[in-house]
């Protein structure tokens, strides 16, 4: 039991990055209407800055307040000289040309930081771990991890709610045009949202590097479970990304946690060990594959 | 004689003499190289069919190289330990010769391909995008974790299949074979383009709907040329298992399939010969950059956004000139 809550709580903080990662690319898929490869890309420029930047200065926090401007900076940058002439282009076109940037990126970091993963250290003052339910110590970084995801669900759900800003936005998402005519800089809120995007990607990005590697290509195995939030939340919709995000962290870790012990029952313990391997690293894309024979469109699809 | 013509018979020419002048050079390397932008170029055409004439732009296309691969090589590991590979529901060997291990390879990327294409194509556009991303890499991670055959670390082959009366052994008879299989493949989708099937196929592609309407299953179409191009990339992997001698997940990693795109893209979409182009063009570009710089794919991915912005017909559309669509 006590296993099994820590479990949880390991599933829900891996649901919360990736709730930060495809918070941004949802909508840069469901409003620009482009497919972007390049967004794991932006987690990884936060992810190197930010262990840069803590190294040098000793200060996790100035890490993450490098980060976050890097990696929107870096997005901005893309979105002007690279994504803006892809938006009336087909998808295959933009898959092309986000495949490019993966490669420049990827290739660019072996460069400036070579082909060693860089690696950080939980801040002292995270290092500890909480009691959050009595008896089960659960490491207070993951705990602030998910605090920060919350944070900025409940930070985006007022953007997009309460705010102009927010309005335009999602103005844009349904009639672009018309949008437009009426008085919207679509141009400058691309701009605005993919950065805005990226910036989430970084801080992913950020905080994922005291629990993984930090290396060149990290990006790209966290995009394609990115990806599977995304199918199965509905494309362009957040509340969608939201809910995918956290069945993709929980179906994911407890598969791979209790999946061995299950099959234990009823095959022999080499073989179930085998079996439970091969269906935990498959359990995500099962599961998507499952949702979408009865919900093409996902599950909170953004349109209706 | 047209520049379409001109270009094709000089590539064909070329491809043909190529092992002879690369001995009498003195670098048969080149060989084991070209054996390699064949096989390649096999998968990139078996992409096109589905890509540039179908209009389904899938990036999971790796997924059946690689199943193509993995049959080659686990079956003739059976083979060659003479074990079983299955005892239950019948019994099942392993096998040596390629006149078997091959059409296995195909049939079995062929029957994934049934599989995936009959989920995935319920969806379209960026979905379709997405989902065959997804159901590769589940097919990848699903390998990772095979640890009787290897897992992360893949699998080698203990010496090339045979192969009636090849001796794939020798690069030169591996090199004609490869060949052989890429001429006939080319032969095959000429002649489906062409036919009435390619007809349809094309139809879906510029507006679904109103073939739809036209009264065609567009769905059981599609399908069929899902599947055709999956076991097309199945038959190429059979050939690169052989050529390698060895087969890891990477095959079938998403990033190997964003490969064989950037390849059909390059050479020029929509094209037959177009892709043969792309695949020499991208990996005789690796090989001879990596040369001069190990951090060659920093030059080539902005290469390949100016490529997608500036020059959409590709190689082939350069070479061939005007009309040059569709094969």
């Amino acid at each position: 039991m006590l296993l099994f809550i820590e479990q949880l709580l390991n599933g829900l903080q891996l649901g919360i990055m990736l709730f930060l990662m495809s918070a941004g690319l949802t909508l840069v898929f469901g409003i620009m209407q482009v497919i972007n490869l390049a967004h794991g890309s932006f987690y990884m420029i936060g992810a190197y800055v930010g262990a840069t930047v803590t190294a040098r200065t000793g200060s996790f926090i100035l890490g993450i307040l490098a980060a976050l401007p890097a990696a929107a900076l870096a997005g901005m940058l893309v979105e002007i000289l690279v994504l803006r002439r892809l938006y009336k282009k087909d998808h295959l076109d933009q898959v092309l040309a986000t495949f490019g940037l993966i490669m420049f990126f990827n290739e660019l970091t072996r460069i400036i930081w070579g082909r060693q993963p860089l690696f950080m250290d939980v801040p002292p003052w995270l290092a500890g771990s909480i009691e959050l339910i009595p008896g089960i110590p659960y490491p207070s970084y993951r705990i602030a991890v998910i605090a920060v995801g919350i944070i900025v669900g409940v930070f985006l759900y007022l953007l997009f709610t309460r705010t102009r800003i927010g309005m335009q936005i999602r103005a844009g998402a349904s009639n672009q045009e018309m949008a437009g005519a009426l008085g919207v800089n679509i141009r400058l809120l691309y701009t605005l949202v993919f950065s805005l995007g990226t910036l989430l990607a970084g801080l992913a990005g950020v905080m994922a590097g005291p629990i993984l590697a930090v290396e060149a290509g990290m990006g790209e195995s966290i995009l394609i479970l990115t990806f599977v939030v995304i199918v199965i939340g509905g494309i362009g919709s957040i509340r969608g990304a939201l809910l995918g995000a956290l069945l993709v962290g929980l179906v994911d870790t407890l598969g791979r946690a209790f999946l061995p012990t299950l099959l234990r029952l009823f095959l022999s313990a080499a073989y179930a060990d085998g079996v439970a391997a091969s269906l935990a690293s498959m359990s995500v894309y099962i599961l998507m594959v499952a949702i979408l024979v009865y919900r093409p469109h996902g599950l909170l699809p953004a349109n209706g | 004689m047209n520049r379409k013509t001109l270009s094709i018979t000089l590539g064909a020419g070329l491809f043909i003499a190529l092992p002879v002048v690369a001995v009498m050079a003195g670098e048969p390397y080149l060989v084991t190289l070209f054996s390699r932008i064949l096989i390649y170029a096999l998968a990139a055409v078996s992409l096109d069919l589905m890509l540039g004439f179908g209009g389904m732009v899938s990036l999971g296309h790796a997924a059946f190289f690689g199943i193509g691969a993995y049959v080659v090589c686990i079956l003739s590991f059976h083979g060659c330990e003479g074990t079983p590979i299955l005892t239950w529901p019948f019994q099942l060997g392993g096998h040596q010769s390629g006149l078997v291990l091959w059409p296995a390879a195909v049939l079995l990327s062929g029957t994934a391909a049934a599989v995936i294409g009959a989920l995935s194509l319920r969806t379209s556009g960026m979905h379709f995008i997405m989902i065959t991303l997804a159901f590769s890499q589940m097919l990848y991670y699903f390998f990772v974790s095979l640890e009787a055959y290897g897992g992360d670390d893949g699998i080698s082959l203990f010496s090339r299949n045979t192969f009636a009366g090849v001796d794939l052994t020798n690069d030169m008879q591996f090199y004609y074979l490869c060949l052989a299989a890429l001429a006939a493949f080319l032969f095959f989708s000429y002649r489906l383009v062409h036919s009435r099937f390619g007809m349809v196929i094309r139809g879906c592609k510029e507006n679904e709907r109103r073939m739809k309407s036209l009264g065609f299953p567009t769905f059981r179409y599609r399908l069929v040329c899902f599947v055709i191009a999956g076991a097309g990339a199945g038959l190429a992997g059979a050939l690169i298992a052989n050529q390698t001698e060895y087969v890891s997940p990477g095959l079938m990693h998403w990033t190997r399939s964003g490969e064989i795109l950037v390849m059909v893209l390059l050479g020029g979409m929509g094209t037959l010969f177009g892709p043969v182009l792309g695949a020499t063009a991208l990996l005789l570009m690796e090989e001879f950059l990596s040369i001069y710089t190990e951090h060659w794919m920093v030059y080539l991915g902005p290469f390949l956004i100016l490529v997608v912005l500036f020059a959409k017909r590709g190689i082939y559309g350069l070479l061939a000139g005007e009309n040059s669509n569709h094969g």
